[in-house]
């Protein structure tokens, strides 16, 4: 069984008067443990969609499942209570609260899911450690450099052990190489056996994942287009695979 | 979501904005300041009006007071008589219900002098013993007056502390205390001989400046000391005290023979007294003691009401009538003050939600529920409207004092632990008030417009 699951989900906003198929009649599985990246043009619904996986917001019509549970049916706390122990966010403006220290950001999700103090500094410092930040626990946010900052912000995702980590244009504020180290550390999770979502509209970071979603006009493409996929350049691809230290 | 962490980031949210915070918590702070120093002043006028109530002679103190008679008895008024030294007997044998009848003649517009010196006493009147039994003095120096002198209209006085001090020196100005049982002094420019002194009265906060005087040790003798001071003994929180102090006794018969009698001097000399108190034996059965002194009083009086009976009760629920308008009043104050701090914490944890919108979508994505970022937002609300309290108490102290300096009455404003309590716990409850639309609001934030908004 799919971990997770949307069937003819439509998401249909209503601004003066005007009908916006945001996303229209999407069917979609994703299974525990891949790898996926979701590209599409600017406005195509990609947002919509991972707001939509991601439980943050209600398709208006349809249905989605996670690990068996109807979502759509869901009221706003079990969504509140899925976010918080079965889904990672990483956002494209790593959305760190500014005046919590590094350590204290990442212990947030744990103060949410009611985990005692000791406990959540331990998992918290472990989780930084694991993005190699372990020597920057006490810095605020605004301290940090942009992919410091989306590394603190993986932490984040991490530490309450989510089954699923959704990133939204995770690179799109990063220079390319620090665009890399982030992809990497998705990588290793998705190895890891995480189901590991991005969102992009980058060739390049899409030629790394193993399976491509591409929307288009609020629709599941029926094929793939290579060059938005970065598929033609292949090559360049495996060689960066390579030098992430991933089997080709 | 523990409430530590939740009041730490409370903390932290309003420690960046220190400045802004500072100024919403003003209104609090105004509020709590005005509250606790009213109910500071009001509380010292309460203790110096139980204090003289003490000070003029307890609770079960009547006075027997003239009245113009009534309408209905009009044509009679001219042969109204007035208090005299009939109704006291006649009270005394006719009313057992009664435990001390007390007759007193105001010796009126009297000046004190002994040589250079001279005072104003606050009471010179001539009575009988009872008057000690009734006002609650207490001779300790010397004695009071026996039958011989009220028989023979003896030209002696018992005086008050006060007296002494301004007519033979202080003890704080001269280094002892003069007794000045003996001495002769003029009355109205007639000689009188003391012969004795009551003890010296005060308030709780007198004796208690005295005891520290008495524990701090006094300078050397013959070391330079600067000018001498007045001290104000008793002029702080105890003008009743220091007016007691003030008085000047002298047998009844004497105020008659040698002021009225001598003082009229066409005609025939006015009889009436100018006071009568009594005392009743139980005060729980102070109306039927009252009826009885009526019933008598009828009959000396031909049956013309030319007198009323005025009870402590009348004048301490006329006290607490006064009280109870000041404590609103200041209430109301105090209220609306608090009221606009309010305003002022809703309008500031308002603008803070707006600015923290991706924060709190964050959050929300985090998994924070609804009724976290509620809590999170009612809890910084209170502790802006707490803290405000706190500072609010502080300045209540300085606030205090200058009251103390302007208080019309001279006594000292007390703050109670129950304003402050009060003051606080009202201040946590507009917190609560203020901060429950912004928290509502947040709360019910969806979290994708939270992202959304730039
Ligand atoms: N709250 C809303 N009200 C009205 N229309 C909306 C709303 N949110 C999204 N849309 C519309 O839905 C469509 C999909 O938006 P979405 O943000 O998912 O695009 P996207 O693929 O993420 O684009 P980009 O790559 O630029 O981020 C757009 O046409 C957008 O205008
Ligand atoms: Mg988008």
């Amino acid at each position: 069984m799919a971990l997770l699951e949307l069937r003819n989900v439509s998401k249909i906003y209503h601004t003066g008067g005007e009908e916006i198929r945001a996303l229209d009649d999407v069917s979609l599985e994703l299974n525990n443990g891949e790898f996926i990246s979701i590209i599409g043009p600017s406005g195509s619904g990609k947002s919509t969609l991972m707001h939509i996986l991601g439980c943050l917001d209600l398709p208006t019509k349809g249905e989605v499942w996670l690990d068996g549970i109807n979502i759509s049916k869901a009221s706003q706390r079990e969504l509140a209570r899925v976010r918080n122990r079965t889904i990672g966010f990483v956002f494209q403006s790593f959305n760190l609260l500014p005046k919590l220290s590094v350590l204290q950001n990442v212990e947030l999700p744990m103060v949410y899911a009611g985990i005692g103090g000791s406990q959540r500094r331990e998992r918290a410092t472990a989780a930084l450690n694991l993005v190699e930040l372990g020597h920057r626990l006490k810095n605020r946010p605004n301290q940090l450099s942009g992919g410091q900052q989306q590394r603190v912000a993986i932490a984040r995702a991490l530490v309450n052990d989510p089954k699923i980590i959704l990133a939204d244009e995770p690179t799109g504020n990063l220079d390319t190489h620090t665009g890399e180290v982030i992809l990497n550390l998705f990588r290793q999770l998705s190895i890891q056996g995480r189901t590991v979502i991005l969102v992009t509209h980058n060739p390049e970071i899409a030629a790394v994942t193993p399976r491509r979603v591409e929307i288009r006009n609020g629709k599941v493409a029926e094929r793939v287009d290579e060059r938005l996929a970065g598929l033609h350049r292949q090559a360049a691809a495996a060689g960066m695979a390579a030098g992430l230290g991933v089997p080709g | 979501m523990n409430l530590i962490n939740t009041i730490v980031i409370g903390l932290k949210e309003i420690w960046a904005h220190k400045f802004r915070s500072l100024l919403t918590m003003f209104g609090i702070v105004l509020g709590v300041a005005s509250l606790v120093g009213m109910s500071a002043l009001i509380k010292g006028m309460e203790n110096g009006m139980r204090e003289s109530m003490v000070a003029m002679g307890g609770a079960d103190k009547v006075l027997l007071e003239a009245q113009a008679v009534p309408a209905y008895q009009d044509h009679l008024a001219d042969q109204a008589p007035g208090r005299t030294i009939r109704d006291v007997f006649a009270l005394r044998e006719g009313a057992p219900l009664l435990r001390v009848v007390s007759p007193e003649m105001t010796v009126p517009e009297v000046i004190l002098t002994r040589g250079e010196k001279a005072c104003d006493p606050s009471e010179c009147v001539g009575a009988w013993p009872e008057v000690l039994e009734m006002n609650l003095h207490t001779v300790e120096h010397g004695r009071f007056f026996n039958a011989i002198d009220e028989e023979r209209a003896h030209a002696v006085c018992v005086v008050g502390t006060g007296i002494r001090d301004a007519l033979f020196g202080s003890p704080d100005e001269i280094g002892r205390e003069i007794i000045p049982i003996g001495e002769k002094i003029q009355i109205g420019g007639q000689p009188f001989t003391i012969v004795g002194m009551f003890q010296h009265y005060m308030g709780e906060q007198e004796a208690k400046e005295r005891a520290l005087a008495r524990r701090t040790p006094k300078a050397e003798p013959g070391s330079f000391q600067g000018p001498k001071r007045q001290k104000g003994w008793g002029k702080r929180g105890g003008w009743a005290f220091s007016r007691k102090n003030m008085t000047v006794y002298m047998p009844l018969n004497t105020a008659w023979v040698r002021f009225r009698i001598a003082g009229d001097l066409d005609g025939i000399p006015d009889p009436r007294l100018s006071d009568i108190d009594i005392k009743v034996r139980d005060l729980s059965n102070l109306e039927a003691a009252l009826q009885q002194a009526r019933n008598v009083l009828l009959v000396t009086h031909n049956g013309i009401e030319d007198f009323n009976f005025r009870t402590q009760e009348n004048q301490v629920e006329s006290i607490n009538k006064q009280i109870e308008n000041a404590r609103m009043s200041g209430g109301i104050i105090a209220g609306i003050s608090l009221l606009v701090g309010g305003i002022g914490i809703m309008n500031i944890m308002l603008a803070s939600i707006n600015e923290r919108i991706r924060e709190i979508g964050t959050c929300k994505a985090l998994g924070a529920t609804g009724t976290e970022i509620f809590i999170q937002i009612i809890v910084e609300s209170v502790v802006l409207s707490i803290l405000g309290a706190l500072l609010g108490l502080l300045a209540s102290g300085g606030l205090v004092e200058v009251l103390g300096l302007i208080s019309p009455t001279g006594n000292t404003p007390v703050v109670t632990w129950q304003s402050q309590a009060i003051a606080v716990a009202f201040s946590a409850g507009v917190g609560i008030v203020a901060g429950l639309f912004p928290a509502v609001k947040a709360a019910r934030l969806s979290p994708i417009q939270a992202l959304r908004y730039e």
